[in-house]
């Protein structure tokens, strides 16, 4: 197993690195490194001479891709490209454009969204694991049936009206929870626990069909038949046989978003005013903060790659008959 | 056992929350304290008073840091004081022999213009570790090891803090440090034409570090003793006392550069450029731009009044109820990142933000006009006690002509009634009144209310565009820019070289759904005379170039001021600034000869009777040539809660948090009124949680015993 990971390894080198060119490449065609500097050095008084002051401070003055002026190996080297992605494989992320570091404001980021994220996760996973279970305990009713349209309808809303709805019953007519902020430590719980509940609950219609439908397939099988035919009762087929079964495909998508967590949710930040890293990419994309925007695309294609190695590995704890080779 | 953990836990829980104002954001700890509550929905990008230039880096350090002047929090128009000065400069013309000329000299003889600055002795900077020593007197962190860094992550990890005495090379350092290439300053290509010796130092210093400039001379400013200091500059530049009340001109101690520019505290973010180091009222104690941002009181802020005198009714108001109490009167000043204007404005209901702007999805909530046009708080804000304080802004927001497209620019007769028809049909009334909540006052000409030059009433009007009916300016009727129109040789709108509807295009940056109104409004301004408005939509950075390039034809474009002066209005029409010719901020390209003239005879002079009369002539001016299509002034409309104290809305000043207090009494008992928690419904959730469950238990037993039957 020790090599097929390494080897995974090994294929995600030139993943990354293409994902780096095409991140380059799309960024580069719509800002050029002026325009870059205008948005940093503000709208007024903005000369030609500050432009090339600040270009040449943050390394922009030299060619995107290719440097023929310079000599040898230096034609690569001296451009923007490798002198701004080679750091990125040992996880330095440098400066942003406006002058903090990356990696320090990364590794402050990534607590609050995982804050959020993994309770929303977890409990999102029981609540629908729970509520598609009952479902399919009374499949072919009508139970199932006006569950299945609740669901649909869930499905249908948008996450945004359940953000503001959430917040306008929760946090301002009843006052249960501050309607936005973070804190730190045990006194950040007051503020998680709505956009959990909200996290949850915009995600149960998706989820419990889906669990639903994997509970389904697994209901038909013969093993299904034959503890039934044991004389288990319906719940007893359900949690002891049919959900152990059921759970190749469940963790196996629960543990592809396992690394994702830390880059948080966008919006659900935004409106709760978490600190996370969920909107540190959209404020450096609209800051044209070209450093902070090849770290996190970098740092979210890495991260991705590792969710889909768990994956790989996740088979074998849970299935036996599953080697990696 | 784990019933009990359980039990533990949530006694925890329900303790730290407090019941009674259980939606609380703040720790419980905070209550009752001097603590103002703020937010900002985009953190600042820079702190170093050479670099920032935004009003949101501003709204920091401008309690921080102190240059030698201030406005004056209440008198109006705005004035200028000393701040950490003792007195206004005294300001000595210099003629090119270096000889002293009289104060009336000639603006010809004129070569340098000498500002000579005394600074208050005692005033000290805030405790800092850049300022710590040791016993021996070495400063205690100006050569740390690697070691040390490694274990610092933030400015308060330092055992030790320091201060000294404010002086007047400190001043003298920060101009050196606006010139250095590696600064970035924003105003130091600017000043290069300014300040005598800026550019050569500039030049000599590019290679050095940051560390090195402080004993290289520049020379047109020196130290003349441990309290005075002199600024030389080229010619004659009134406006220059503006910018020493700017935060480009507050002092910095050499020792923040030695300190900061060590290797491996950027990578921490320890930066002089995250963490000031200031003299001001407030220091910068938590530095969080992700989440908050903390000021304290300095505990070494000198002493400085509550001023004694302002505008007539300010006594009324109470704003002269505190005069000559030392500052400042708030502990404490909690900056929360709120991005989203929901979660703002209602915490700002519930007492937990003490101010707030007004965004246009609350305004109805908020304000409502009177039968005479004056606005007013709605009910259920004046019960809450809320008050609402309006001011025009010290802006101008116009839609430009670009004077070098053959269409709509040039200075033909024809090209003129053309502009003159469109400005008279594009009715910013009713753009004021539809898409700003009527937060703003349609311009009249070139400057906004407030600036010398700007004239009220009959005579203050645009007559190619106004006419004064019933003692109030009126709007052109469409029939009047239609006979333009056929005077410029568009009659109905038609162009005689295609014998259809002219074309004309728009260019913006406003790309998005929300936007679509506006264009579509603008689009009808232009049918009225038969026009076809092409809006052409593009990204920022497209939208800048085609401006640079000259390949808009018409656009929006705004201009906030630096400082209240005539000169920072009419200098974007100078056709010296041309953007085109010269990337100034003449972004019409407008080159009139006439104005040009006038303009270079106005911005040098002192406010006086003929200065006034040089502005009426330029006003008149471009009124007939309409570079620009007037729009509007902005209002600003803010919100405060009753025991919000001293507030009184300033369009130059950023440094007013001093000024300001707080009854906390007032805000604790409100925000318990306004905060009790409905708990009913959650009993319902509750008992419904139980009804299903047994449903479901019960469902699942009889189903099952189906089963097996």
């Amino acid at each position: 197993m020790i090599s097929y990971i390494i080897r995974r390894f090994l294929y995600a080198i030139p993943i990354l690195i293409g994902v780096n060119i095409l991140t380059f490449v799309l960024f580069f065609i719509i800002n050029s490194p002026d325009d870059m500097a205008r948005m940093q050095l503000g709208q007024k008084h903005v000369t030609q001479q500050a432009i090339d002051n600040w270009k040449q401070q943050h390394g922009y003055d030299v060619p995107l891709l290719w440097n023929a002026k310079a000599q040898a190996e230096e034609k690569l080297t001296k451009t923007i490209f490798y002198q701004k992605s080679v750091g990125l494989f040992l996880f330095r992320f440098g400066t942003s454009d406006s002058g903090r570091n990356i990696g320090a404001d990364i590794k402050e980021r990534a607590l609050p969204s995982l804050a959020v994220a993994l309770p929303t996760l977890i409990l999102g996973l029981i609540i629908d694991i729970c509520v598609a279970l009952m479902v399919v305990l009374f499949r072919g009713s009508k139970l199932e049936l006006g569950g299945m349209v609740v669901c649909v309808i869930l499905m249908s809303v948008s996450s945004l009206f359940y953000i503001i709805g959430g917040q306008f019953v929760i946090a301002k007519v009843l006052r249960w929870v501050p309607i936005s902020g973070y804190d730190e430590g045990f006194a950040a719980v007051k503020f998680i626990i709505l956009p959990v509940l909200i996290g949850v609950f915009s995600g149960l219609g998706s989820g419990v069909r889906w669990y639903r439908t994997l509970f389904l397939e697994e209901v038909e099988k013969d093993y299904v038949r034959t503890a039934r035919a044991k004389g288990l009762t319906e719940t007893q087929t359900l949690f002891r046989h049919v959900l152990p079964n059921a759970m190749i495909p469940i963790l196996t998508g629960v543990v592809v978003v396992l690394p994702m967590l830390f880059m948080g949710s966008l919006i659900m930040e935004s409106f709760f005013s978490i600190p996370g890293l969920g909107s540190y990419t959209i404020d450096a994309i609209n800051s044209q903060d070209f450093a902070i925007v090849r770290a996190m695309v970098f740092l979210g294609s890495v991260l991705y790659v590792i969710g889909l190695l768990l994956t790989d590995i996740s088979y074998t704890l849970v299935d036996p008959r599953v080697r990696l080779s | 056992m784990l019933f009990r953990n359980v039990s533990i836990f949530f006694a925890l829980f329900l303790t730290a929350c407090d019941l009674n104002q259980i939606n609380n954001p703040y720790p419980k700890d905070q209550d009752g304290q001097a603590i103002l509550y703020q937010s900002f929905d985009e953190r600042p990008k820079h702190l170093d008073p050479a670099i920032a230039y935004s009003e949101n880096e501003y709204a920091f350090i401008a309690q921080i840091y102190e240059p030698p002047f201030q406005y004056h929090y209440l008198k109006r128009p705005y004035q200028l004081i000393p701040l950490t000065a003792t007195k206004m400069p005294n300001i000595q013309y210099v003629n090119k022999q270096g000889e002293k000329l009289d104060a009336n000299a000639d603006i010809k003889d004129i070569a340098y213009t000498d500002y000579i600055i005394d600074i208050k002795p005692n005033i000290r900077y805030q405790p800092h570790p850049a300022l710590a020593k040791t016993a021996n007197g070495d400063f205690a962190f100006h050569h740390l090891s690697k070691d040390q860094i490694v274990s610092l992550n933030t400015l308060t990890d330092f055992n030790a803090t320091g201060t000294r005495e404010l002086v007047a090379e400190d001043y003298v350092y920060q101009i050196k440090r606006l010139a250095h290439p590696k600064t970035q300053s924003p105003i130091a290509e600017m000043m290069k034409n300014y300040i005598v010796g800026f550019g050569e130092f500039s030049e000599k210093v590019k290679q050095l570090s940051k560390t090195a400039i402080k004993d290289v001379p520049m020379s047109g400013v020196m130290a003349i003793n441990r309290y005075q200091y002199r600024i030389r500059i080229n010619g004659k530049y009134p406006q220059f006392m503006y910018w020493l009340g700017m935060m480009f001109f507050a002092p910095m101690p050499w020792e923040a550069d030695a300190f900061y520019n060590q290797p491996g505290l950027s990578d921490k973010n320890i930066t002089l450029d995250w963490f000031p180091i200031g003299t001001g009222a407030y220091l910068l104690a938590e530095n969080n731009p992700n989440r908050r941002m903390i000021l304290e009181k300095n505990p070494n802020f000198h002493l400085e009044a509550y001023p004694s005198e302002g505008e007539p009714e300010d006594k009324q108001k109470g704003l002269l109820n505190d005069a000559g109490k030392p500052l400042p009167f708030i502990d404490k000043v909690i900056f929360m990142l709120e991005k989203e204007t929901i979660p703002y404005w209602t915490k700002f209901l519930q007492g937990y933000f003490d101010a707030s702007g007004i965004a246009s999805d609350n305004f109805d909530q908020a304000v409502q006009f009177t039968g005479s046009g004056g606005a007013r708080l709605t009910e259920t804000m004046q019960k809450k006690g809320i008050q609402l304080q309006t001011t025009v802004e010290t802006s101008s927001f116009y839609m430009g002509f670009n004077m070098l497209d053959a269409t709509v620019g040039g200075y033909t007769e024809q090209a003129r009634k053309l502009r003159q028809a469109i400005s008279i049909a594009v009715d910013y009334e009713e753009f004021i009144s539809i898409f700003m909540n009527e937060r703003g006052l349609a311009a009249q000409g070139v400057l906004p209310p407030g600036i010398f030059g700007y004239e009220e009433g009959k005579v203050g009007i645009n007559p190619y565009i106004y006419e004064w009916l019933n003692d109030k300016s009126q709007r052109k009727k469409v029939a009047v820019a239609r006979q333009l129109m056929k005077a410029a040789g568009y009659d109905n709108g038609i162009d005689p070289k295609t014998k259809q509807a002219l074309i004309l295009y728009f260019d913006t940056t406003s790309t998005s759904i929300d936007d679509r109104p506006r264009m579509s409004w603008y689009r009808k301004q232009f049918e009225k005379l038969g026009v076809k408005l092409v809006i052409r939509a593009t990204d920022y950075n497209r939208f800048q170039d085609k401006m640079r390039k000259g390949n808009a034809q018409i656009f929006v474009w705004g201009w906030n001021a630096d400082y209240p002066d005539p000169e920072n209005f009419f200098f974007l029409l100078y056709g010296g600034n041309s953007k085109v010719k010269f990337g100034g901020e003449n972004a019409s390209n407008y080159q009139n000869p006439a104005f040009d003239r006038l303009f270079e005879d106005m911005r040098n002079r002192d406010n006086s009777p003929q200065r006034f009369q040089l502005i009426q002539q330029m006003q008149e001016t471009v009124r007939h040539d309409a570079p620009w299509i007037f729009g509007f002034h902005p209002k600003r409309f803010s919100l405060s809660h009753s025991w919000y104290k001293n507030r009184k809305t300033h369009a130059m000043a950023n440094n007013e948090l001093k000024y300001q207090r707080l009854d906390t009494a007032a805000r604790t008992q409100k925000r318990q009124g306004w905060n009790q928690p409905i708990f009913w419904p959650l009993l319902l959730v509750g008992v419904l949680f139980i009804l299903i469950l047994i449903f479901a238990v019960n469902a699942v037993r009889s189903r099952t015993r189906k089963i097996l039957q």
